[in-house]
């Protein structure tokens, strides 16, 4: 066998606007699931049963199918209900709903961890409740939110390679096409492999990073 | 949608039960050398190991399965689908659960060790009859929860051509022109799947002592 990644390297703006849809469609859906994610945690939190409860259920159901199933509803099941999307858009709002219940569960445990004691402290000396938001709620949150969050993206990362399978030109619907014209399989899906690795490690890196740069606002949970 | 489509996704979803529990097992049967090469003190194990882990969990699982699809016969092994199924999956599940084991074996109480060489437990002894069955215990809500990501990812072997529960649908959905109801009721039984898989070990953890601090 000849592995030969040239054949695949000479496909170059076929590959960079393959990587571009992955990255956009990545940063899209893990800010638009964080953004519907925090909404359903305080409208589960603060919104009474009647809201917390078919939220609740739709997490549940949401994070116990797979992605995969969820997208072919969406793509195949949506124009039966007037939801006819294409591939980009439809892979998009696949992946904010998805991403949405997870950090839905990770900013509802947020909530939960902040100590009562670390408000009325600070009400105590006189805080304003724009400052106890601004300075004592969001930095403590960040921090306790932060870890679960990186983890999240990078899964989200790794989802966005599913979005292929309902046509989305992304990274490795891209690569594998180019794989098999050339017949070159292997190199192809050996360079895929790197790229998501490289991505998941650098995303991994600079969370750790912005950990350690916020770790000033770490609390021992009591 | 008829019984008898119902009674088709039913049958794949053996499938989908079948190859998670066995790529569950196997995962776990390399977790445990991943994990022992990991706290061997060793670079040369636990470096490569590292590497292992990293890998894959930092690749997607359907890339991982179209490479080993492809890879397999070009290094000479015309293996079925199934089986190159069955290895992408126990290999992907066996970084995560290496990582878990690491995490039990290092959140075992020193205390529980010290206390056991006080006793005269030998080394081997403290590790065989304490330290095992204590990280096996610590990382047990950690292999249900893997159990449930798994049986989820059991879907993407859908693309190789193995015709689990998501194919099925999707097979089905194409023929019947149904994809709604199809894919609705294959979440379905993901759904009653993985809440059997969470409650029945709910149960148990709740049956096995707790780990005293």
């Amino acid at each position: 066998m000849t592995f030969d990644i040239n054949v695949i390297l000479a496909q170059l703006p076929a590959i960079l606007s393959g990587a571009g849809v992955t990255l956009l469609l990545w940063i899209a859906g893990t800010i638009g699931g964080a953004a519907v994610g925090f909404l359903v945690a305080v409208g589960r939190r603060y919104g009474g049963r009647l809201i917390d409860w078919p939220l609740g259920l739709a997490v549940e159901v949401l994070r116990g199918t797979p992605f995969l199933i969820q997208i072919f509803l969406l793509y195949y099941g949506g124009p039966f209900i007037g939801l006819a999307l294409d591939p980009i858009p439809a892979g998009l709002l696949g992946l904010t709903i998805y991403g949405a219940a997870y950090f839905s569960e990770i900013f509802r445990a947020g909530f939960v961890a902040i100590p009562k004691g670390h408000i009325e402290a600070a009400e105590c000396v006189g805080l304003s409740q724009g400052q106890i938001v601004r300075r004592i709620l969001l930095p403590e949150m960040t921090m306790l939110v932060l870890p679960p969050a990186i983890n999240m993206a990078v899964i989200l990362m790794k989802e966005t390679a599913i979005l292929s399978i309902i046509t989305v030109p992304e990274l490795t619907l891209t690569v594998s096409a180019i794989g098999s014209q050339q017949y070159a399989f292997v190199e192809s899906l050996f360079l895929l492999a790197v790229f998501y690795w490289v991505l998941v490690e650098v995303t991994d890196k600079l969370g750790r990073y912005a950990e350690h740069r916020l770790s000033r606002y770490r609390f021992s949970p009591t | 949608m008829s019984f008898k489509l119902f009674e088709l996704l039913l049958k794949a979803s053996l499938y989908t039960i079948g190859i998670s529990l066995v790529s569950i097992l196997i995962g776990f049967t390399i977790a445990i050398l991943l994990s022992g090469m990991l706290l061997s003190g060793r670079r040369a194990l636990a470096v490569p190991a590292r590497i292992f882990i990293s890998f894959f969990r930092g690749v997607p699982l359907l890339v991982q399965l179209l490479l080993i699809y492809n890879l397999l016969p070009v290094i000479g092994l015309n293996v079925p689908s199934i089986v190159a199924a069955i290895i992408g999956l126990s290999l992907c599940t066996a970084a995560y659960q290496a990582e878990n084991l690491r995490g039990g074996f290092a959140s075992v109480p020193r205390g529980l060790i010290e206390s056991a060489e006080m006793v005269g437990l030998t080394p081997s002894q403290a590790f065989r009859r304490i330290k095992v069955p204590i990280a096996l215990r610590l990382t047990f809500p950690a292999l249900v929860n893997e159990a449930i990501l798994i049986l989820k990812a059991s879907s993407l072997v859908s693309v190789v051509g193995i015709v689990e529960l998501t194919r099925m649908a999707q097979d089905l959905a194409g023929s019947t022109f149904l994809p709604l109801q199809l894919f609705a009721c294959a979440g379905l039984i993901y759904l009653v799947i993985n809440w059997v898989v969470a409650r029945t070990g709910g149960l148990i953890e709740r049956s096995l002592p707790g780990v005293p601090r």
